[in-house]
């Protein structure tokens, strides 16, 4: 039998479909209605209540703990400031990502981490290769329950059972109390949108279910399934482990693994000038800068629309675009005198509901991977495979200034 | 007077498809004006908030007939399109039955087969067919039609290309065009359905906006059109554009001025300024003139021809063709501030059914008794409402907890036989409210505030003759070669730099955006065409 999450009960009377899937060993919807658009809908339009207890989640303390996260981290945690959020990813020694993940910093050595696969056993033995021994690394999957409460009313929502909302920057977090029960505020989500997210002890997830419900009913607050977050997910250029990459941890090759530069996380490297310390994969990863080695560069594509259109009314079809979201690998080949010149791969296909066009997050070798350059995307249409042209654009292809903006606390009318 | 800046081209008014007209305009490199009359730009496509909190739909409510390539062209995603996909669709019935139709195939085949199995079936028959005829006039819907009336070589070649493209499609699609082009809506519904409560439902969009019953064979042709739309390229769904669909003709406005384009509002034409045939500019109704060898009317094809210029400058045929063009205003909206949702008894509580339209007229019989007291002159005593409760999609379109709901009714005709609408205004808004009380009991108390906006107000305030929605009926000798009159389809007129651009050209009404589209690509060509032969 699959395990429940601590808000199963509350949230299967909304599941209009009967169907659930499982993630990480938990029943979770797909979708609660029957339409996954109204429900990525609230995302972007209203406030989305998402159930991602399956995540797996960590408290890393004591006096040796920032010192094992800055040398497991890609990223410094150092310069993570107490009460702030951090992404980051760590790799192996050959500078392969093994996993991506958010950082809490609630003290100065008192850390929470979200992971997509189970770490405990990993972080501890690591801890102990790299004689750290000072540290407790605990598992608290089943200890709490995560909602993520997103959408432009997220904080029209929260602000009601808490003012902690109210000085809440990007990324920054909160211990606070709804209707007297701890929660861990961050605001932080997988979606590209003003979003929070909640840790809440396990036992009192009934009652903080119902408070965001309640708090939400004005806003048209739903809860979403995968399907609405991962479409959001694309349009906000956030990659997912096992479809745009896979564990280095568990690959049989190296074509299988990638480094952070090939995943479009230069970003995170963008310090390391001035960055002493010996994280794990370091080495590896400054030498691929250095060389310019990196196999690939992960990049947006986005699909012109004409063509898109031209190659299937050519088919006599309809173009789909309704719910249009793939995880299957499309190919993508240069531009050139010949068809066919390979040149790498799409992972994650959108048909965004919000630009209005399709775009997917591709791999490319350097060369084409600038903004701008064309290419064309191999795409099935009626038993055939055909080539649309699509051009390399710069992620997050949505990217509202509400998901960063400090929200104002609305006058009673 | 004489204002010192002069432009390339003026589009006179600030609907939809002046504004889509203009951007595309300024978007090729021409410095183009845009005048609306009223102090803000969207004609029939505003959003008003008349009570603090809560956004009025005060005429047109919903989307589905815009062009999505205009989407692409004017890059709206960018300036904030947002359309929120209308997911279900309402019809109650008499004593306590309903029909209530969502995104899933499967689910509405059960919904369905609660009145009859086989047209749960049927219905899905006839929607296919239905989106295979829309697509094939896909072409006919997105190009500038050919003209019927000259005898130009190239015009007969291209009306020739257009018989052959219509022969060469497949026997039953070009077998159900022509049932669509010629008989009412009712037929053809009954020859696929039995279920009177789906058949009403259908029916809706073959009536809607027009002096037709189901059973009047104009109402074919207007159901096709209302089908020819898309949400994400499904066919025929519809959306609610974010803050109402003047949040819709705002996109558009910031589109516009993103490519140059100035907007001036409080700007009524009083008219267009022309030399031997040729347009030098506007006077507007303060006496300013403003110059510009392009002027586009966005307005309906009476205003165009007969208001703006002097008919006299005009021939006689196309004058006589504006003068038969039937406007016919039938239609009218009540829209409502709500304390709550409105309760609909077995389904109490649910705020999900109003997710999309919900339409008041549960059977042919309801509708044509509506119809009839429109054809003795007095607006309908049980009317036909299309309602739409947006706040139940858009939170912001009320105050929290608080509800807007727009009602679209029929049938009101502009002229009314033994009153005015200035009498009638409030009247019309009791029976409106009398009929939903009907369907959904305790709806009157739930009013807190009520707008009715009569064929006369459409006609004062957006300036559509007689109200009509369309700019003119969507009647098979007003459409396609003939929208709005045989041999002026393709958005010019005698006066050489004077267009059309209106909902009353091709491919006709609804926010569509074709007609603006269209005429651009029109006006464009022209344009090249002079600036090559100065060269």
């Amino acid at each position: 039998m699959p395990k429940t999450t601590p808000f199963h009960n509350c949230l299967a009377p909304y599941n209009e479909t009967g169907i659930w899937k499982h993630w990480s060993g938990y029943l979770v919807a797909p979708r609660y209605q029957y339409s996954t658009i109204a429900e990525y809908y609230a995302i972007r339009n209203s406030v989305a209540i998402l159930d991602t207890s399956p995540l797996f989640k960590y408290r890393i303390s004591g006096p040796d703990a920032l010192r094992f996260l800055q040398s497991v981290m890609v990223r410094d945690i150092g310069q993570c400031k107490i009460g702030d959020a951090q992404y980051t990813c760590w790799c192996n020694s050959d500078g392969f990502v093994l996993q991506d993940g958010v950082i809490l910093r609630i003290s100065d050595d008192n850390f929470r981490l979200t992971a997509g696969e189970p770490s405990l056993h990993y972080f501890r033995a690591t801890a102990s290769t790299l004689d750290l021994s000072n540290l407790e690394i605990e598992d608290l999957t089943n200890d709490y329950g995560i909602l993520a409460v997103q959408g432009p009313h997220a904080y029209s929502t929260i602000s009601q059972l808490t003012d902690a909302t109210d000085s809440l920057s990007y990324f920054e977090l909160a211990q606070t109390e709804i209707e007297g029960s701890p929660v861990l505020l961050s605001r932080t989500g997988y979606t590209g949108d003003l979003g929070y997210e909640l840790w809440i002890k396990a036992e009192d997830a009934d009652r903080i279910w119902q408070c965001l419900i309640s708090a939400g009913h004005d806003y048209n607050v739903i809860p979403i399934g995968l399907e609405a977050l991962k479409m959001a997910r694309v349009e906000a250029g956030l990659l997912l482990l096992d479809v745009d990459f896979q564990s280095a941890r568990f690959a049989w090759v190296d074509e299988q693994r990638e480094t952070p530069i090939e995943l479009g996380w230069r970003w995170m490297l963008r310090k390391l000038a001035h960055d002493p310390r010996d994280f794990i994969g370091r080495d590896a990863i400054e030498k691929q800068m250095t060389e310019g080695s990196n196999r690939w560069t992960t990049v947006g594509l986005s699909i012109d629309w004409n063509d898109y259109e031209r190659v299937h009314l050519e088919a006599g079809i309809m173009p789909p675009k309704y719910e249009l979201y793939c995880e299957s690998t499309h190919n993508i080949y240069r531009r050139g005198s010949h068809e066919w010149d390979y040149a790498g791969y799409a992972t994650s296909f959108l048909f965004s509901p919000i630009l209005k066009k399709p775009i997917a997050i591709a791999k490319l070798p350097n060369e084409l991977a600038k903004p701008g350059t064309e290419v064309d995307l191999e795409i099935p249409i009626i038993k055939k495979n055909r080539n649309v042209l699509a051009r390399v654009q710069r992620m997050p292809f949505f990217n509202p200034t509400r998901k960063t903006d400090q929200p104002a606390r609305k006058a009673a009318l | 007077m004489n204002n010192e800046t002069n432009y390339d081209a003026i589009v006179i008014g600030g609907g939809h498809n002046g504004l889509v007209n203009a951007a595309y305009l300024a978007k090729s490199g021409l410095k183009t004006l845009v005048l609306e009359q009223r102090s803000l730009v969207g004609g029939a496509a505003i959003t008003e908030e008349l009570i603090p909190g809560y956004k009025f739909t005060t005429f047109s409510y919903a989307l589905s007939l815009l062009r999505p390539d205009i989407v692409q062209d004017l890059d709206l995603a960018s300036h904030g399109l947002t359309v929120l996909p209308m997911t279900n669709t309402f019809q109650p019935g008499f004593d306590g039955e309903y029909l209530l139709l969502g995104p899933d195939k499967d689910a509405n085949f059960h919904e369905i087969s609660r009145y009859s199995v086989q047209d749960a079936e049927a219905y899905r028959d006839l929607n296919h067919l239905i989106n295979r005829v829309c697509h094939a006039l896909k072409p006919l819907v997105d190009e500038i039609p050919p003209n019927s009336a000259s005898q130009n070589p190239a015009d007969l070649a291209e009306m020739a290309a257009l018989n052959q493209y219509i022969e060469k499609l497949p026997e039953d699609i070009r077998a159900m065009i022509d049932k669509f082009a010629n008989c009412s809506a009712a037929e053809i519904l009954d020859e696929y359905l039995e279920s009177d409560l789906l058949k009403a439902q259908i029916v809706s969009s073959g009536i809607i906006g027009t002096k037709a019953g189901p059973r009047s064979k104009e109402s074919g042709l207007v159901w096709l059109f209302h089908r020819l739309g898309e949400y994400d390229g499904v066919q025929g769904d519809w959306g609610f554009h974010k803050g109402g669909n003047g949040g819709f003709t705002q996109v558009l406005a910031r589109a516009f001025e993103s490519f140059g384009g100035t907007i001036q509002t409080e700007a009524g034409v009083e008219t267009v300024l022309y030399e031997n045939s040729q347009t030098t500019g506007v006077r507007l109704k303060d006496q300013t003139q403003i110059n510009a060898p392009i002027v586009v009317s966005a307005l309906d094809p009476r205003r165009t021809f007969m208001q703006l210029v002097d008919p006299a400058d005009l021939p006689g045929d196309l004058v006589q063709a504006i003068q038969d063009y039937k406007f016919q205003g039938t239609a009218s909206k009540v829209n409502f501030a709500l304390s709550d949702i409105p309760n609909f008894p077995g389904l109490d509580g649910r705020a999900d059914i109003f997710t999309g339209f919900t339409n008041v007229g549960p059977s042919f019989d309801y509708l044509e008794d509506a119809f009839a007291d429109c054809l003795a002159g007095r607006y309908s005593r049980r009317p036909f409402l299309d309602c739409c409760v947006q706040s139940t999609v858009d939170p912001d379109m009320s105050p929290p907890g608080k509800h807007i709901m727009s009602c679209f009714v029929m049938y009101t005709p502009y002229k009314l036989a033994e009153s005015d609408w200035d009498a009638e205004r409030e009247n019309l808004g009791d029976t409106v409210q009398n009929t939903l009380e009907e369907f959904f009991p305790g709806f009157s108390k739930l009013v807190e505030h009520r707008e009715v906006v009569t064929p006369l107000d459409i006609e004062r305030f957006v300036g559509l003759s007689e109200g009509n929605i369309f700019a003119g009926e969507l009647f098979t000798p007003q459409m396609f070669l003939n929208r709005p009159a045989p041999g002026w389809n393709q958005y010019r007129t005698p006066i050489s730099g004077y267009y059309q651009c209106g909902s009353g050209t091709h491919p006709g009404g609804g926010v569509m955006g074709g007609p603006g589209k269209l005429a651009a690509r029109q006006i464009l060509k022209d344009h090249h065409a002079a600036m090559k032969t100065s060269d």
